[in-house]
């Protein structure tokens, strides 16, 4: 046994008092999860702790907090291990971000995680008349979607999302991998228009700001931010939606950029994702970065003569990898979730034998 | 030390005085500089995003130009861009994660004679100065200690998430290198509240609200919290939270004024090199709070050594 400090965040938004900390000392093996010392703080010391559990298994994804500053299960943390990563030996647990406060660690998930759950139209959507008996799909087809349908719905990613936290309207990281898994479905017949309504959405997929928080966050690995990245492809690669938040004009303008420069040259980019630079959508947006374009030039950051010229030029393999990967017919995805990492002794091994073969995306 | 170095592509773009700095303060701690110049930018996310097979043949190209420089005597590839660090480590664990993969992505390289071996060590220069040079060494070197300077850190997400693939642990706290090196400089660290957060520089063109509403945030939070200037190692970053500050400031209804220094900078000052041989006069947000504080310092250093002689 082992006697832990814990530092709970306490709040009841209608008491009309402010947040405020309080400290519990338990008495349980270090082995045990942060989960069980509140719940032992809750059963001897003060019955009004608010937390909600179920499980205590991370499996029903009710415990979601945040622990010492990070988001994810009070039931998936060991005490030993809390305390060691706490800053001061107290193991800090506050509910979690991005959702408002019910009662202490408990936040509401209502309010946001499931309105943006519904956002997506979380359920299969088929076409045509249902068939006689079950619909058969491939097993392959079906693995590329496990990993979204590893989410426990935890609220984790959410709690940290860092485009949340200035656009609340951002439909978000949980929401959006739910999408993929339908995406990604064989069986379902509106792939189209799920993905055209997250893409002119402006708080849809292209208001990821890649900051990797929610793939940081996941207690189950459904690295929510990889399936962000796979709607923005297969919606400007495979349904050329061309959205109005410049999302895939961006896109392209980047990788036709280092196609032909090998080296970003930026100012071209900026013009070129808004269609460019005589495009009348390129316009007011240019201008309003002028008082930016000019600020640089005084301060000699950027020549004129280096905004309009590009003297690097891309490598002759530079642009032959360009082609060669561009016109395959299909993409080729290697999903390390699915496949797994070789350990150094396997792969120092290079006839590699017996290996099975990276998964290739069904959606290609 | 030799290394096999990859600039990136903003830090010879729009914050030139990056690339300028690292060659500045690359000889006073004896980095030998191999430019790997036929190199292509790493895709900053946004090329695997389009196709994830093109990003991974890229810098699995970048990586076996580095590998030739090492088999010819450099000690390890060396970045200087936060963003290059975590899409290079993204490619990297693809790379290294299954053989049958990287013969594939090698088949594509072999018309050019290249091919990318399992395991490139590829650090950043903050990763370098902590791991390989040691904060011990870079203390005896400095010439001018950054005295009562308060320094904010900010790291960019694609150094310090997700910790796994960036090799993050109890053992090695590379998201804690940048406190122990402003600590070793002799300046004091700032903690506040935006310091891993995202500069927001990713969604500038789809959302430019919300991308300058983080930049002026994180800028805010720091100035709430007296820094004198923050410190990165990520030039996007440095984009949206010195080039665009003042934008920011007009979206988040606050006057900032916050110098940002990149990484070589900062470490340049503690060496005694001029801000102006740092390239500090090419930033929006001129770091006066810094450069007072230097020729003052400058100032003390020159009458103490006067005074030895």
């Amino acid at each position: 046994m082992g006697e832990y400090t814990l530092k709970l965040r306490r709040y009841q938004p209608d008491s009309g008092e402010a947040p405020y900390w309080e400290e519990f000392t338990i008495d349980l093996d270090g082995k045990r999860s942060v989960l069980d010392g509140i719940l032992q703080a809750k059963d001897r010391q003060d019955g009004s702790i608010g937390i909600r559990c179920s499980c205590r298994a991370a499996i029903c994804g009710s415990c979601g907090v945040r622990i010492n500053g990070r988001p994810g299960l009070a039931c998936h943390m060991h005490l030993d291990e809390a305390a060691e990563r706490s800053p001061d030996g107290a193991i800090e647990v506050e509910p979690m971000g991005n959702m408002p406060v019910i009662k202490d660690l408990i936040v509401d998930m209502d309010a946001v995680h499931w309105k943006k759950m519904q956002r997506v139209t979380p359920w299969l959507l088929p076409e045509g008349p249902p068939p006689e008996r079950e619909y058969i799909v491939s097993p392959e087809s079906m693995i590329d979607i496990t990993q979204t349908m590893a989410c426990i719905q935890c609220g984790a990613c959410v709690s940290d999302c860092l485009s949340m936290e200035v656009d609340p309207l951002f439909i978000g990281p949980a929401a959006l991998a739910k999408a993929y898994r339908f995406v990604g479905d064989p069986r379902d017949g509106q792939h189209k228009q799920r993905l055209k309504d997250l893409a002119e959405d402006p708080h849809g997929i292209y208001d990821c700001t890649h900051c990797f928080n929610c793939i940081e966050a996941c207690p189950k690995g459904v690295a929510p931010m990889s399936q962000i990245m796979r709607l923005r492809r297969i919606a400007g690669s495979e349904h050329d939606i061309d959205d109005r938040n410049n999302g895939h004009r961006h896109e392209m303008a980047f990788v036709n950029n280092i196609e032909k420069n090998g080296l970003l040259h930026e100012a071209d980019l900026l013009p070129d994702s808004y269609g460019g630079k005589f495009h009348p959508r390129a316009v007011p947006e240019l201008l309003r970065s002028l008082p930016a374009i000019l600020k640089a030039l005084q301060r000699g950051k950027v020549t004129p003569q280096k905004a309009l010229l590009h003297a690097h030029k891309a490598d002759e393999n530079v642009r032959r990898i360009f082609n060669h990967v561009h016109d395959k017919d299909e993409r080729y995805e290697l999903n390390l979730y699915v496949v797994g990492e070789e350990d150094e002794h396997q792969s120092d091994d290079s006839s590699a034998a017996g290996h099975s073969p990276p998964e290739r995306s069904p959606n290609t | 030390m030799k290394v096999a170095y990859w600039p990136g592509c903003v830090s010879r773009g729009f914050t030139p005085e990056l690339h300028g700095s690292m060659a500045q303060v690359a000889p006073l701690l004896d980095i030998e500089l191999v430019e790997l110049d036929r190199a292509s930018c790493c895709g900053a996310g946004v090329i695997a995003e389009h196709n994830q097979e093109l990003a991974d043949t890229l810098n699995a190209r970048t990586f076996a130009l580095a590998q030739q420089e090492i088999a010819g005597g450099a000690d390890l590839m060396m970045n200087i861009c936060s963003t290059c660090q975590g899409s290079q480590n993204e490619c990297q664990e693809r790379l290294d994660g299954n053989s049958e993969y990287r013969e594939h992505i090698n088949e594509t390289l072999a018309p050019e004679g290249l091919t990318y071996e399992r395991g490139i060590s590829n650090k950043n220069f903050l990763w370098l100065l902590v791991e390989e040079i040691g904060l011990d060494a870079l203390k005896e070197k400095v010439e001018r200690p950054l005295t009562d300077l308060r320094v904010g850190p900010f790291y960019g997400c694609y150094i310090v998430r997700p910790t796994d693939r960036l090799g993050i642990d109890r053992e090695t706290p590379r998201d804690r290198y940048l406190q122990q090196l402003i600590e070793a400089l002799g300046g004091t660290v700032v903690d506040y509240a935006g310091q891993y957060k995202c500069c927001g520089f990713p969604i500038i063109t789809m959302n430019r609200d919300a991308s300058l509403k983080q930049a002026g945030r994180h800028l805010g939070d720091a100035i709430d919290a007296d820094a004198d200037c923050l410190v990165t190692p990520c030039p996007l970053c440095h984009l949206n939270l010195d080039l665009q500050q003042p934008l920011a400031e007009k979206v988040v209804g606050r006057e900032l004024g916050m110098p940002v220094l990149h990484l070589p900078q900062l470490v340049g000052l503690a060496l005694g090199l001029e801000p102006k041989e740092l390239g500090m006069s090419k930033h929006v947000v001129r770091p006066s709070s810094v450069i007072d504080w230097s020729t003052s310092v400058v100032g003390g250093v020159d009458a103490v050594a006067a005074g030895d002689r």
